[in-house]
């Protein structure tokens, strides 16, 4: 009886998960497995090999390997240092990082344009200063750049979670039995901390490999990435078929590369951040 | 039959979670879609206090936006505003109803020359009652460009200007600037001409500060580039903001746009619907839409009434020969039109 009771509490999410990841999963197999007339076809998933289609998912993935290797390398050492401040501290800094993201995703890509728009803020600073304008607006560069701006908490809070439940205990251990700096930080830190790295891995991939927005409204037009195709086929182009096959590609990319992260996590749990 | 039942599937999960939006037909309501800022709020709260009807306004982006939404389903649409080509295409697919004009007595404030212009997508003026109109061309920035250079396509291949040029971020729009420069009708659909287009914008792409639709005016306005290619309301809206730029519709000719209201096959409250269309003819609430949305309006008796100095404005309201040279865009069949995309998608690809 307690059991079912608490079964039930259950029951909500169940119906969550249904409607709104299950059914439209499914709708997307169903409708990039058929063509306009409902019959079955591979050519919308194939479309992936065109050489457009092709082109977009290759910018896509090196775009989000960038971003994914910026924030991973802008990320460890801070936490790092973070972990090693005073509590209080801590929480400070971290608060400082999530701070921006009580601020709506849109809004803060806007700002970013607005900043390096030709007569932008940052123009005028460097103009004042008789320096070269800078003109990254609509270029590759300009999306790299606000990606990381976007994604950086995703990749400090995991390493951060995983630095702090390090115990000093360890480490100290550690150099009592005579290991330097170098061993400890190789030894002890580094695979103590990797599933943080790994999540935060993910954490930052894969929403940088699917995201539209950014390029749509950073690259003027002019980046086209495999989520925007996918976008202008659904709403300029009509063609849903065409876009839940370009969908499909993608999240087959999404889930290897996680099945590639989880299979290097040693304890399967950099899930717990999630 | 599996797309189908996934449909309803999904629509009643939608319900069921939405808990009851729906409702019966027989409530005095009236479900309204129309582009985004075209329609004065407070038109909609004079039409409610005068008639009781209560109105569900909603509003999307582009024609190919609201094709989507509409062909979702998940709403009876009572009335949908939209331009001219996507009409055309909902006209050949039997989505419409025709209007009961004799029950617009209003409407005889219409000039009859729009509906003329109309018969181009709606040719026994049936289906459609035009709302606002325009041309598409150049917004350009006075202290940036030579006034010279802007009367002909041919700015937007001008070296002068690198990195300075705003596009269309949409395909009829870019093609019908490179079919126009070079001559052609912008609603041809042989191949040569489209490619030889296609071949021209991918020339250009170099030159270009960035693909736009709804945010050209405002890079215009902060003058972070020398022109842009626009609608004229958008253009009206910007110089009124900013006293530096200026509108023109070059001389190789452009596009006409009509945005016109249709019944869809959905509407549940027609003779609403109906009512609605005879408010909107209306001298003074024709004012306050006009006021609001800054488009040329086919409301005769307003402009009438509006001082010279307005009706004498070329950039709302384009001049007989301007629009004589202009043309209506045209729905394109499946096969055109996927090879417009298809092209658009290439030149997009195009480092």
């Amino acid at each position: 009886m307690n059991k079912l009771r608490r079964q039930l509490l259950a029951g909500p999410y169940l119906v969550w998960i249904i409607g709104f990841i299950l059914l439209p999963v499914f709708m997307i197999l169903y409708y990039a497995l058929t063509n306009s007339a409902g019959d079955f076809t591979l050519a919308n998933v194939l479309a992936i090999a065109e050489p457009i289609h092709r082109k977009a998912l290759l910018l896509s993935l090196q775009l989000a390997f960038l971003c994914t290797l910026v924030c991973l390398v802008l990320s460890y050492p801070l936490a790092m240092i973070l972990s090693t401040l005073r509590k209080n501290h801590q929480n400070l800094i971290v608060f400082i990082f999530i701070l921006p993201m009580w601020m709506n995703f849109m809004l803060r890509i806007l700002a970013w344009k607005l900043l390096l728009s030709n007569n932008g803020v940052i123009n005028t600073i460097l103009g004042v200063f008789g320096l070269p304008s800078l003109d990254i607006l609509n270029t590759p560069t300009a999306v790299v750049f606000c990606m990381v701006y976007d994604f950086l908490p995703f990749m400090i809070l995991p390493i951060y979670n995983a630095m702090a439940r390090i115990g000093q205990d360890v480490i100290e251990a550690a150099r009592d039995l005579g290991a330097g700096s170098v061993t400890v930080f190789f030894k002890i830190i580094l695979p103590l901390s990797l599933s943080g790295v790994i999540s935060g891995i993910i954490m930052v991939f894969v929403p940088a490999l699917t995201s539209f927005a950014i390029s749509d409204l950073l690259g003027g037009g002019k980046v086209l990435l495999i989520g925007n195709v996918i976008e202008q086929s659904f709403m300029q182009e009509y063609n849903w078929n065409l876009g839940s096959g370009l969908s499909l590609v993608l999240m087959v990319f999404v889930l290897v590369s996680m099945a590639l992260m989880g299979s290097h996590d040693p304890e399967g749990g950099g899930a717990g951040v999630w | 039959m599996i797309k189908r039942l996934l449909t309803l599937a999904a629509g009643t999960l939608f319900a069921a979670a939405l808990c009851g939006c729906g409702g019966g037909s027989d409530e005095n309501k009236l479900t309204v879609l129309n582009y985004g800022k075209y329609l004065d709020p407070k038109a909609i709260e004079l039409f409610e206090e005068e008639t009781g009807i209560q109105v569900e306004y909603e509003e999307y982006i582009t024609p190919e936006n609201m094709y989507t939404k509409y062909k979702a389903g998940s709403i009876d649409y009572d009335l949908i505003c939209t331009s001219d080509y996507m009409i055309e295409k909902l006209i050949g697919e039997g989505e419409t109803l025709q209007i009961d004009f004799d029950a617009i007595p209003n409407r005889s404030n219409l000039d009859p020359t729009y509906f003329d212009f109309s018969k181009s997508f709606d040719p026994n003026n049936q289906y459609t009652m035009p709302y606002f109109f325009g041309t598409v061309g150049i917004l350009y920035d006075k202290n940036k460009v030579d006034e010279a250079d802007m009367h002909s396509w041919d700015c937007l291949w001008n070296e002068k200007y690198k990195g300075q040029i705003i596009m269309a971020d949409s395909v009829r729009d870019s093609f019908m600037a490179a079919l126009k420069y070079k001559g052609y009708s912008l609603n041809t659909t042989d191949e040569a001409q489209l490619l030889e287009a296609q071949e021209i914008l991918i020339q250009q792409k170099p030159l270009v500060y960035s693909y736009l639709v709804d945010e050209a005016q405002d890079e215009m306005i902060a003058e972070n580039a020398a022109f842009a290619l626009v609608y004229s309301g958008e253009a009206g809206y910007a110089i009124e903001m900013n006293d530096n730029l200026a509108y023109c519709v070059p001389d190789e000719g452009s596009n006409m746009w009509i945005d016109s209201w249709f019944l869809p096959k959905t509407c549940k409250h027609k003779e609403n619907a109906e009512k609605f269309l005879d408010f909107l003819c209306r001298e003074e609430i024709a004012r306050m839409n006009f006021e609001y949305v800054y488009y040329a309006t086919p409301n005769q008796a307003l402009v009438e009434s509006l001082e010279p100095e307005l009706q004498e404005n070329t950039t709302i309201f384009p001049p007989k020969e301007v629009l004589d040279n202009c043309e209506i865009l045209k729905s394109l069949d499946e096969t055109a039109t996927a090879k417009y995309n298809e092209l658009w998608k290439e030149i997009k690809s195009t480092d």
